[in-house]
């Protein structure tokens, strides 16, 4: 099992090669430049180091969203034109659980958060107690909202993402839980956690075609919303 | 005699608001154009949303891509090289087929050859007219685009002039929705105008100052915009063919009095319409008469060649191909790209 992976959802670029239960090579930038120009000779500079055939790929793991749309679609793109070359699956990861992923095995709760604009976050809340679940969907809500979430949930939490220096006071001034954040090395975007978690869903049958992959942006597009908006006031 | 290998080009076309992709053999013989067209849903907003075009191109783009290779009948080992447009168009939309271009060339181990748009545009002409080789004039009209430009050679420009403001197709979208006729305002102009007087009403036709070859259409737009308000404040009706056929034959008059000036000026004996405001029939018609007046051969593309499509990015990457153009994996949209640039 040799898998791909990829995540440009936010600020950070990055590319993983993953085999089994290692990573093999990992290339992750967190500096302003577009992706076009970065993603691709990224995988090129890992896969010329690790002599990586790529027709040995099995399948190829991209954060598909929430994330910067543009930047979703660069990723996806290129992930959908890897397959087509390829003919490989993908794999969808949920940014938000790729994220989490980074917090592997804590015991306490693990809320990644990104900042979403328009006074919200996207967020989701996770746990690893008996393996790695769910505990809130990802979703686009004020950070107001996620502190409430958490301190109703009433338990410890780990908060990363670069939602956190954005909205730091407030989670501060709201949270009644015990909370601590994740430190340099783990609290963006790593395409290493994208194709660790892409490996897990890949053997458990969650994949999809390149053809029929698109990103989850969580939010329409704002001509939509306005439309929408106008719809319900006539 | 010489025989020469099969050059086979995968194209990819995704600047606005169709998705496209086509396979083309040696520049000239279209072995399959797909184009999906994402036109109803932009129908809804009165003209392209960008950020809904970008979404409509990554769920469709593998799919038509895919349909491309099957229809011609290759596989991707087959092909020699990717071409891609890389600008001029919108961001969000160039982005997706040039990540997707990229991964693609790069997985297959091709090359990969950047195209502008433009130069698409004028090389969809190539297509149908076998015999058609550079040195020639070509006008370039379209929603984004009014260029006059000089063909020297395969890949090299000379742009004689373009629009100050709206692009000539941007101008008959604005009159359309203005008259009531909606999106796309090309096809819909043209249609009504067959029922029109163009000699209805007089709209200014406009002629930049020390610029020969240059257009400017928000005059003309802006008189009808006018035309139309003054018979709603005398509380009159207007005839809706009567305003589509005179604006459209002042553009129309414009496009051909800058475009023939050029040629007598550079002497030429070819000249050829390129974009989607190419499959105007007026215009074409105007053309034709005026080039057949001057012992000038006219070329234009069926209208499947003048809305974007693949295939004229095929061909036109195909010359750039030949002429050993390359690009790298750090290949970025440019939404602004000049014609020429490489």
């Amino acid at each position: 099992m040799r898998i791909l992976a990829l995540d440009s959802s936010g600020l950070v670029a990055s590319a993983a090669v993953l085999e089994e239960e290692q990573t093999i090579a990992e290339y992750t930038v967190n500096y302003k430049k577009t992706h076009s120009q970065t993603l691709l000779p990224m995988v090129d500079e890992i896969a010329r180091m690790i002599e990586l055939d790529l027709k040995t790929l099995d399948a190829i793991a991209v954060a598909a969203g929430p994330g910067s749309f543009t930047g979703l679609r660069i990723g996806s793109a290129t992930a959908k034109g890897l397959g087509l070359a390829l003919d490989i699956p993908l794999v969808h990861i949920p940014t938000l659980e790729g994220l989490a992923y980074n917090m592997y095995g804590v015991s306490e709760l693990v809320c990644p958060l990104m900042d979403a604009r328009r006074k919200q976050v996207y967020t989701g809340i996770y746990s690893f107690k008996g393996g790695f679940s769910t505990v809130v969907e990802q979703c686009a809500i004020p950070v107001e909202e996620l502190a409430d979430r958490l301190n109703e949930l009433g338990q410890a939490v780990v908060l990363l993402g670069d939602g956190v220096p954005v909205y730091r006071e407030t989670l501060e001034e709201r949270l009644t839980v015990p909370h601590t954040y994740a430190p340099a090395h783990m609290n963006r975007q790593r395409a290493a956690s994208v194709g660790a978690l892409g490996i897990a869903y890949y053997r458990q049958g969650r994949t999809e075609t390149a053809a029929g992959h698109a990103p989850d942006y969580l939010r329409v597009s704002q001509a939509e919303r306005e439309r929408a908006q106008r719809e319900k006031k006539e | 005699m010489n025989e020469e290998k099969d050059i086979l080009i995968l194209a990819i076309e995704s600047s606005c608001d169709e998705t496209a992709a086509a396979v083309v053999r040696n520049g000239r013989e279209v072995l399959s154009n797909i184009i999906y067209s994402q036109i109803d849903l932009h129908t809804l907003y009165g003209g392209v949303v960008p950020e809904i075009a970008s979404r409509k191109h990554i769920e469709k783009i593998n799919q038509v891509i895919e349909k491309a290779l099957a229809e011609a009948g290759v596989s991707l080992q087959d092909i020699d090289a990717v071409g891609v447009t890389y600008g001029p168009g919108l961001v969000g939309a160039l982005l997706v087929g040039v990540a997707e271009a990229k991964a693609i060339a790069y997985a297959a181990g091709k090359p990969l050859v950047g195209v502008h748009h433009i130069e698409g545009h004028i090389a969809a002409n190539f297509i149908e007219h076998r015999e058609l080789e550079p040195p020639f004039l070509c006008l370039v009209v379209s929603g984004g685009h009014t260029h006059l430009v000089r063909v020297r050679d395969y890949g090299q420009f000379d742009i004689l002039g373009r629009t100050r403001d709206d692009a000539a197709g941007e101008a008959f979208d604005k009159v359309a929705r203005a008259i009531g006729l909606g999106y796309p305002g090309g096809p819909k102009i043209d249609k009504v105008a067959k029922e029109g007087n163009p000699d209805a009403i007089q709209f200014p036709r406009a002629h930049v100052e020390d610029a020969p070859y240059d257009f400017s259409f928000s005059g003309v737009k802006s008189a009808v915009l006018n035309y139309i308000n003054g018979c709603h404040m005398k509380g009159e009706s207007f005839s809706q063919a009567d305003v589509a056929a005179s604006f459209q034959k002042a553009v129309t008059d414009v496009l051909v009095g800058n475009a023939m000036h050029a040629v007598e000026e550079f002497g030429v004996d070819k000249f050829a319409i390129a974009g989607g405001v190419a499959a105007n029939s007026a215009l074409r018609q105007a053309m034709a008469r005026a080039c057949e007046e001057r012992g000038v051969t006219f070329y234009y593309p069926s209208p499947i060649y003048c809305t974007d499509n693949a295939a004229m990015i095929g061909v036109a990457a195909y010359y750039e191909y030949r002429n050993g153009t390359r690009h790298g994996w750090d290949l970025n949209a440019v939404p602004n790209l000049k014609l020429g640039e490489r």
